[in-house]
Protein backbone atom coordinates (compact mmCIF):
# COMPACT_ATOMS: atom_id res chain seq x y z
CA UNK A 1 0.00 0.00 0.00
CA UNK A 2 2.52 2.11 1.15
CA UNK A 3 4.58 1.71 -2.12
CA UNK A 4 1.14 2.65 -4.41
CA UNK A 5 1.16 5.98 -2.24
CA UNK A 6 4.83 6.86 -3.06
CA UNK A 7 4.31 5.88 -6.83
CA UNK A 8 1.00 8.03 -7.11
CA UNK A 9 2.48 10.91 -5.05
CA UNK A 10 5.67 10.99 -6.49
CA UNK A 11 4.65 11.20 -9.98
CA UNK A 12 1.64 13.88 -8.93
CA UNK A 13 4.34 16.35 -7.11
CA UNK A 14 7.97 15.24 -7.78
CA UNK A 15 8.56 13.88 -11.07
CA UNK A 16 5.62 15.21 -12.52
CA UNK A 17 5.07 14.79 -15.72
CA UNK A 18 4.55 18.06 -18.21
CA UNK A 19 7.36 19.91 -15.86
CA UNK A 20 10.26 17.03 -14.75
CA UNK A 21 9.78 14.27 -17.38
CA UNK A 22 8.89 16.96 -20.32
CA UNK A 23 5.79 14.40 -21.55
CA UNK A 24 3.23 15.82 -23.56
CA UNK A 25 4.50 19.55 -23.73
CA UNK A 26 2.93 19.97 -27.32
CA UNK A 27 -0.88 19.48 -25.74
CA UNK A 28 0.38 21.30 -22.60
CA UNK A 29 1.42 24.58 -24.86
CA UNK A 30 -1.53 24.16 -27.60
CA UNK A 31 -4.52 23.92 -24.84
CA UNK A 32 -3.53 25.32 -21.83
CA UNK A 33 -5.25 28.97 -23.02
CA UNK A 34 -8.84 28.33 -21.84
CA UNK A 35 -9.30 26.64 -18.24
CA UNK A 36 -12.14 24.41 -19.17
CA UNK A 37 -10.21 23.27 -21.86
CA UNK A 38 -7.44 22.31 -19.96
CA UNK A 39 -9.16 20.72 -17.38
CA UNK A 40 -11.37 18.45 -20.13
CA UNK A 41 -8.03 17.66 -21.68
CA UNK A 42 -6.66 16.74 -18.44
CA UNK A 43 -9.72 14.09 -17.66
CA UNK A 44 -9.61 12.38 -21.39
CA UNK A 45 -5.97 11.89 -21.38
CA UNK A 46 -5.97 10.35 -17.38
CA UNK A 47 -8.72 8.44 -18.78
CA UNK A 48 -6.79 7.04 -21.60
CA UNK A 49 -3.93 6.68 -19.34
CA UNK A 50 -5.69 4.08 -16.58
CA UNK A 51 -7.12 2.08 -19.44
CA UNK A 52 -3.70 2.00 -21.90
CA UNK A 53 -2.25 0.99 -18.40
CA UNK A 54 -4.11 -1.62 -17.90
CA UNK A 55 -4.46 -2.76 -21.38
CA UNK A 56 -0.51 -2.80 -21.94
CA UNK A 57 0.10 -4.53 -18.40
CA UNK A 58 -2.03 -7.55 -19.62
CA UNK A 59 -0.65 -8.00 -22.92
CA UNK A 60 3.10 -7.12 -21.58
CA UNK A 61 2.52 -10.14 -18.96
CA UNK A 62 0.46 -12.58 -21.00
CA UNK A 63 1.89 -11.92 -24.28
CA UNK A 64 5.02 -10.31 -24.80
CA UNK A 65 7.05 -11.67 -22.23
CA UNK A 66 5.72 -15.34 -22.07
CA UNK A 67 6.57 -15.50 -26.34
CA UNK A 68 9.60 -13.29 -25.38
CA UNK A 69 8.48 -10.76 -28.26
CA UNK A 70 9.51 -7.86 -25.69
CA UNK A 71 11.25 -5.78 -28.86
CA UNK A 72 7.92 -5.51 -29.74
CA UNK A 73 6.17 -3.49 -27.48
CA UNK A 74 6.84 0.17 -28.85
CA UNK A 75 4.55 -0.78 -31.71
CA UNK A 76 2.10 -3.03 -29.64
CA UNK A 77 1.53 -0.21 -27.19
CA UNK A 78 1.14 2.16 -29.74
CA UNK A 79 -1.57 0.19 -31.94
CA UNK A 80 -3.21 -0.49 -28.08
CA UNK A 81 -3.19 3.52 -27.27
CA UNK A 82 -4.53 4.26 -31.31
CA UNK A 83 -7.34 1.78 -30.62
CA UNK A 84 -8.24 2.71 -27.17
CA UNK A 85 -8.58 6.18 -28.23
CA UNK A 86 -11.26 5.44 -30.77
CA UNK A 87 -13.22 3.32 -29.02
CA UNK A 88 -13.44 6.05 -26.23
CA UNK A 89 -14.20 8.44 -28.79
CA UNK A 90 -17.47 6.30 -30.26
CA UNK A 91 -18.54 5.14 -26.98
CA UNK A 92 -18.67 8.92 -25.45
CA UNK A 93 -20.46 9.73 -28.68
CA UNK A 94 -22.90 7.29 -28.08
CA UNK A 95 -23.99 7.48 -24.72
CA UNK A 96 -23.44 11.26 -23.97
CA UNK A 97 -22.92 13.55 -26.92
CA UNK A 98 -22.42 16.68 -24.49
CA UNK A 99 -19.25 15.62 -23.08
CA UNK A 100 -18.22 14.71 -26.79
CA UNK A 101 -18.80 18.04 -28.07
CA UNK A 102 -16.98 19.04 -25.07
CA UNK A 103 -13.82 16.94 -25.51
CA UNK A 104 -14.46 17.79 -29.11
CA UNK A 105 -10.81 17.63 -31.31
CA UNK A 106 -9.02 17.22 -28.00
CA UNK A 107 -9.73 13.06 -28.06
CA UNK A 108 -8.21 11.86 -31.22
CA UNK A 109 -4.98 13.92 -30.19
CA UNK A 110 -4.38 11.88 -27.11
CA UNK A 111 -3.11 9.26 -29.29
CA UNK A 112 0.20 11.32 -30.19
CA UNK A 113 0.09 12.59 -26.18
CA UNK A 114 4.01 11.40 -25.34
CA UNK A 115 2.26 10.80 -21.78
CA UNK A 116 0.40 8.08 -22.74
CA UNK A 117 2.63 6.72 -24.22
CA UNK A 118 5.53 7.43 -21.89
CA UNK A 119 3.05 6.33 -18.94
CA UNK A 120 3.40 2.70 -20.41
CA UNK A 121 6.51 2.24 -21.07
CA UNK A 122 7.50 3.64 -17.77
CA UNK A 123 5.34 1.11 -16.60
CA UNK A 124 7.44 -1.68 -18.49
CA UNK A 125 10.92 -0.14 -17.42
CA UNK A 126 9.84 0.23 -14.07
CA UNK A 127 8.73 -2.98 -14.08
CA UNK A 128 5.24 -1.97 -11.93
CA UNK A 129 2.95 -4.33 -10.58
CA UNK A 130 -0.75 -4.35 -12.04
CA UNK A 131 -1.79 -2.07 -8.91
CA UNK A 132 1.79 0.03 -9.06
CA UNK A 133 0.84 0.29 -13.08
CA UNK A 134 -2.59 1.62 -12.49
CA UNK A 135 -1.50 4.08 -9.62
CA UNK A 136 1.10 5.64 -11.76
CA UNK A 137 -1.37 5.95 -14.76
CA UNK A 138 -3.73 7.47 -12.07
CA UNK A 139 -0.84 10.03 -10.68
CA UNK A 140 0.74 10.51 -14.06
CA UNK A 141 -2.70 12.02 -15.04
CA UNK A 142 -3.81 13.84 -12.49
CA UNK A 143 -0.43 15.64 -12.25
CA UNK A 144 -0.77 16.58 -15.93
CA UNK A 145 -4.35 18.14 -14.85
CA UNK A 146 -3.19 20.10 -12.24
CA UNK A 147 -0.08 21.59 -14.05
CA UNK A 148 -2.76 22.01 -16.78
CA UNK A 149 -5.26 23.72 -15.07
CA UNK A 150 -3.08 26.00 -12.82
CA UNK A 151 -0.93 27.26 -16.33
CA UNK A 152 -4.08 27.51 -18.29
CA UNK A 153 -5.27 29.98 -14.97
CA UNK A 154 -2.14 31.75 -15.32
CA UNK A 155 -2.31 32.28 -18.98
CA UNK A 156 -5.97 33.62 -18.70
CA UNK A 157 -4.73 36.36 -16.91
CA UNK A 158 -1.75 36.81 -18.89
CA UNK A 159 -3.74 37.75 -22.03
CA UNK A 160 -4.84 41.00 -20.09
CA UNK A 161 -1.07 41.68 -19.04
CA UNK A 162 1.53 44.30 -20.77
CA UNK A 163 4.08 41.21 -21.72
CA UNK A 164 6.70 42.66 -24.29
CA UNK A 165 5.83 42.03 -27.39
CA UNK A 166 8.92 39.46 -28.08
CA UNK A 167 7.76 37.32 -25.49
CA UNK A 168 4.05 37.57 -26.06
CA UNK A 169 2.45 33.52 -26.84
CA UNK A 170 4.61 30.69 -26.38
CA UNK A 171 8.09 32.23 -24.70
CA UNK A 172 6.43 33.98 -21.75
CA UNK A 173 4.58 30.25 -21.29
CA UNK A 174 8.24 28.77 -21.35
CA UNK A 175 8.80 30.86 -18.57
CA UNK A 176 5.63 30.45 -16.51
CA UNK A 177 6.33 26.77 -16.71
CA UNK A 178 9.79 26.97 -15.45
CA UNK A 179 8.75 29.16 -12.76
CA UNK A 180 6.39 26.21 -11.84
CA UNK A 181 8.67 23.35 -11.67
CA UNK A 182 11.08 25.96 -9.22
CA UNK A 183 7.65 26.07 -7.20
CA UNK A 184 7.51 22.00 -7.11
CA UNK A 185 10.87 21.88 -6.41
CA UNK A 186 9.86 22.72 -2.81
CA UNK A 187 8.09 18.45 -2.82
CA UNK A 188 11.31 16.73 -3.29
CA UNK A 189 12.24 15.05 -0.37
CA UNK A 190 8.52 14.67 1.11
CA UNK A 191 8.71 11.08 0.46
CA UNK B 1 17.07 19.86 -57.82
CA UNK B 2 16.07 23.27 -57.38
CA UNK B 3 13.35 22.02 -55.55
CA UNK B 4 14.57 20.05 -53.63
CA UNK B 5 16.77 22.34 -52.19
CA UNK B 6 13.93 24.76 -51.61
CA UNK B 7 12.24 22.25 -49.16
CA UNK B 8 15.76 21.48 -47.61
CA UNK B 9 16.09 24.98 -46.37
CA UNK B 10 12.96 25.79 -45.88
CA UNK B 11 13.26 23.60 -42.58
CA UNK B 12 16.13 25.07 -41.47
CA UNK B 13 15.12 28.64 -40.85
CA UNK B 14 11.83 29.65 -41.66
CA UNK B 15 9.75 26.79 -40.67
CA UNK B 16 12.47 25.39 -38.08
CA UNK B 17 10.44 22.72 -36.15
CA UNK B 18 11.88 23.74 -32.83
CA UNK B 19 11.63 27.65 -32.13
CA UNK B 20 8.60 28.29 -34.97
CA UNK B 21 6.45 25.21 -35.45
CA UNK B 22 6.93 24.48 -31.56
CA UNK B 23 7.01 20.42 -32.52
CA UNK B 24 8.85 17.65 -30.84
CA UNK B 25 9.47 19.46 -27.40
CA UNK B 26 9.33 16.14 -25.19
CA UNK B 27 13.02 14.86 -26.21
CA UNK B 28 13.92 17.92 -27.00
CA UNK B 29 13.66 19.18 -23.35
CA UNK B 30 14.40 15.97 -21.76
CA UNK B 31 17.73 14.90 -23.30
CA UNK B 32 19.02 18.29 -24.20
CA UNK B 33 21.19 18.32 -20.51
CA UNK B 34 24.39 17.32 -22.87
CA UNK B 35 25.89 17.86 -26.30
CA UNK B 36 26.29 13.91 -26.29
CA UNK B 37 22.64 13.19 -25.54
CA UNK B 38 21.70 15.27 -28.44
CA UNK B 39 23.91 14.44 -30.84
CA UNK B 40 22.49 10.88 -30.09
CA UNK B 41 18.87 12.14 -30.69
CA UNK B 42 19.32 14.09 -33.62
CA UNK B 43 20.75 10.92 -35.36
CA UNK B 44 17.57 8.99 -33.96
CA UNK B 45 14.84 11.56 -34.74
CA UNK B 46 17.10 11.94 -38.71
CA UNK B 47 16.48 7.98 -39.59
CA UNK B 48 13.55 7.94 -38.04
CA UNK B 49 12.09 10.48 -40.13
CA UNK B 50 13.80 9.97 -42.88
CA UNK B 51 12.45 6.34 -43.25
CA UNK B 52 8.83 7.09 -42.56
CA UNK B 53 8.83 10.06 -44.82
CA UNK B 54 10.09 8.13 -47.71
CA UNK B 55 8.09 5.30 -47.23
CA UNK B 56 5.31 6.86 -46.50
CA UNK B 57 5.43 9.25 -49.96
CA UNK B 58 6.10 5.62 -51.58
CA UNK B 59 3.05 4.41 -50.40
CA UNK B 60 0.83 7.67 -50.38
CA UNK B 61 -1.85 6.40 -53.49
CA UNK B 62 -2.44 3.06 -51.68
CA UNK B 63 -3.54 4.31 -48.34
CA UNK B 64 -6.85 4.53 -48.07
CA UNK B 65 -7.64 8.04 -46.79
CA UNK B 66 -10.23 6.88 -43.50
CA UNK B 67 -6.87 4.88 -42.07
CA UNK B 68 -4.06 6.62 -43.09
CA UNK B 69 -3.05 7.82 -39.44
CA UNK B 70 -2.83 4.32 -37.84
CA UNK B 71 -1.18 3.14 -40.85
CA UNK B 72 1.39 6.37 -40.55
CA UNK B 73 2.13 5.63 -37.02
CA UNK B 74 2.85 1.29 -37.79
CA UNK B 75 5.57 3.21 -40.33
CA UNK B 76 6.91 4.94 -37.90
CA UNK B 77 6.84 2.89 -34.69
CA UNK B 78 8.36 0.10 -37.01
CA UNK B 79 11.21 2.74 -37.95
CA UNK B 80 11.94 3.91 -34.01
CA UNK B 81 11.82 0.20 -33.06
CA UNK B 82 14.48 -0.40 -35.55
CA UNK B 83 16.01 2.63 -34.24
CA UNK B 84 15.85 1.87 -30.83
CA UNK B 85 17.45 -1.89 -31.27
CA UNK B 86 20.24 -0.92 -33.20
CA UNK B 87 21.03 1.71 -30.77
CA UNK B 88 20.58 -0.89 -28.11
CA UNK B 89 22.85 -2.71 -29.42
CA UNK B 90 25.88 -0.68 -30.77
CA UNK B 91 26.14 2.01 -28.28
CA UNK B 92 24.42 0.92 -25.17
CA UNK B 93 25.86 4.10 -23.15
CA UNK B 94 23.67 6.39 -25.32
CA UNK B 95 20.54 4.13 -24.97
CA UNK B 96 21.30 3.96 -21.65
CA UNK B 97 21.19 8.02 -21.19
CA UNK B 98 18.15 8.40 -23.52
CA UNK B 99 16.27 6.25 -21.75
CA UNK B 100 12.25 6.18 -22.81
CA UNK B 101 12.83 9.15 -25.13
CA UNK B 102 14.28 6.97 -27.66
CA UNK B 103 11.05 4.83 -27.79
CA UNK B 104 9.03 8.56 -27.64
CA UNK B 105 10.26 9.25 -30.88
CA UNK B 106 6.91 7.50 -32.11
CA UNK B 107 5.06 10.13 -30.74
CA UNK B 108 7.51 12.98 -31.63
CA UNK B 109 4.99 15.87 -33.24
CA UNK B 110 7.66 15.97 -35.80
CA UNK B 111 8.30 12.94 -37.22
CA UNK B 112 3.79 12.16 -37.72
CA UNK B 113 3.00 16.16 -38.69
CA UNK B 114 6.06 16.06 -41.62
CA UNK B 115 4.23 12.52 -42.53
CA UNK B 116 0.60 13.96 -42.38
CA UNK B 117 1.46 17.78 -43.64
CA UNK B 118 4.18 16.55 -46.06
CA UNK B 119 4.83 13.17 -46.98
CA UNK B 120 1.14 12.04 -47.88
CA UNK B 121 1.03 14.86 -50.61
CA UNK B 122 4.40 14.89 -52.31
CA UNK B 123 6.90 12.95 -54.30
CA UNK B 124 9.39 10.91 -52.64
CA UNK B 125 12.74 13.11 -53.21
CA UNK B 126 10.60 16.47 -52.11
CA UNK B 127 9.49 14.26 -49.04
CA UNK B 128 13.03 13.28 -48.59
CA UNK B 129 14.39 16.80 -48.92
CA UNK B 130 11.77 17.79 -46.87
CA UNK B 131 13.02 14.93 -43.73
CA UNK B 132 16.79 16.17 -44.19
CA UNK B 133 15.61 19.88 -43.86
CA UNK B 134 13.51 19.33 -41.02
CA UNK B 135 16.02 16.87 -38.81
CA UNK B 136 19.25 19.56 -39.78
CA UNK B 137 16.95 22.31 -38.46
CA UNK B 138 15.94 20.33 -35.41
CA UNK B 139 19.86 19.34 -35.22
CA UNK B 140 20.69 22.76 -34.62
CA UNK B 141 18.24 23.69 -32.20
CA UNK B 142 19.12 20.98 -30.26
CA UNK B 143 23.00 21.27 -30.27
CA UNK B 144 22.12 25.16 -29.53
CA UNK B 145 20.03 24.35 -26.59
CA UNK B 146 22.70 21.56 -25.19
CA UNK B 147 25.60 23.61 -25.49
CA UNK B 148 24.52 26.55 -23.51
CA UNK B 149 23.13 24.07 -21.11
CA UNK B 150 25.77 22.09 -20.28
CA UNK B 151 28.36 24.87 -20.58
CA UNK B 152 26.88 26.73 -18.03
CA UNK B 153 25.43 23.60 -16.12
CA UNK B 154 28.53 21.85 -15.83
CA UNK B 155 30.75 24.74 -16.19
CA UNK B 156 32.58 23.14 -19.34
CA UNK B 157 31.53 21.50 -22.59
CA UNK B 158 33.19 18.42 -23.82
CA UNK B 159 31.77 16.17 -26.87
CA UNK B 160 31.65 12.36 -26.64
CA UNK B 161 35.16 12.75 -24.52
CA UNK B 162 36.85 15.38 -26.42
CA UNK B 163 37.15 18.29 -23.83
CA UNK B 164 36.70 21.49 -25.26
CA UNK B 165 37.16 24.35 -22.47
CA UNK B 166 36.55 25.09 -19.11
CA UNK B 167 35.13 28.32 -18.16
CA UNK B 168 37.19 30.33 -15.18
CA UNK B 169 34.40 30.69 -12.60
CA UNK B 170 31.60 28.40 -13.21
CA UNK B 171 34.15 25.54 -13.62
CA UNK B 172 34.09 25.59 -9.60
CA UNK B 173 30.74 26.79 -9.01
CA UNK B 174 28.34 25.86 -12.13
CA UNK B 175 24.79 27.64 -12.02
CA UNK B 176 23.06 23.71 -11.74
CA UNK B 177 19.74 25.60 -12.70
CA UNK B 178 20.72 24.78 -16.40
CA UNK B 179 21.05 21.40 -16.10
CA UNK B 180 18.00 20.70 -14.10
CA UNK B 181 14.64 20.32 -15.60
CA UNK B 182 13.43 23.58 -14.99
CA UNK B 183 16.59 25.60 -17.15
CA UNK B 184 15.48 23.80 -20.12
CA UNK B 185 12.30 25.80 -20.12
CA UNK B 186 14.54 28.98 -19.50
CA UNK B 187 17.01 28.65 -22.48
CA UNK B 188 14.92 27.17 -24.72
CA UNK B 189 12.42 30.68 -23.83
CA UNK B 190 15.55 33.16 -24.40
CA UNK B 191 16.53 31.28 -27.46
CA UNK B 192 13.21 32.04 -28.73
CA UNK B 193 13.05 35.95 -27.39
CA UNK B 194 16.32 36.81 -29.20
CA UNK B 195 15.14 35.10 -32.38
CA UNK B 196 12.05 36.89 -32.57
CA UNK B 197 13.84 40.64 -31.42
CA UNK B 198 16.80 40.11 -34.44
CA UNK B 199 14.00 39.59 -36.64
CA UNK B 200 15.57 36.28 -37.91
CA UNK B 201 12.13 34.15 -37.47
CA UNK B 202 9.08 35.35 -37.60
CA UNK B 203 6.04 33.91 -34.89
Amino acid sequence: MNELIAIFLGLVLINNFLLVRFLGLCSFFGVSTKLSNAVSMGVAVTFVMALASVVTWIIRHYILIPFNIEYMNIIVYILVIASLVQIVELFIKRTNLALYNAFGIYLPLITVNCAVLGVTLINATEDYSFLGSVAAALGGGLGYTLIMAMMSGIREKLEMANTPKTMKGIPIAFIIAMLLGLAFVGFVGMI
Amino acid sequence: MRAFGKEFLKGLIITNPVFVLVLGLCPLLAISTSVDNALGMSLAVFIVLLGSNAIIAAIRRFVPNVVRIPIFIVVIATMVTIVNLTFHANFPDLYESLGIYLPLVVVNCIVLGRAEAFASKNPIVHSIADALGMSVGFMLALLMISSIRQTLGTGSLSVFGFHFFTLPVLGKHPIAIFILPYGAFLVIALLMVIFRRTGVMKQ
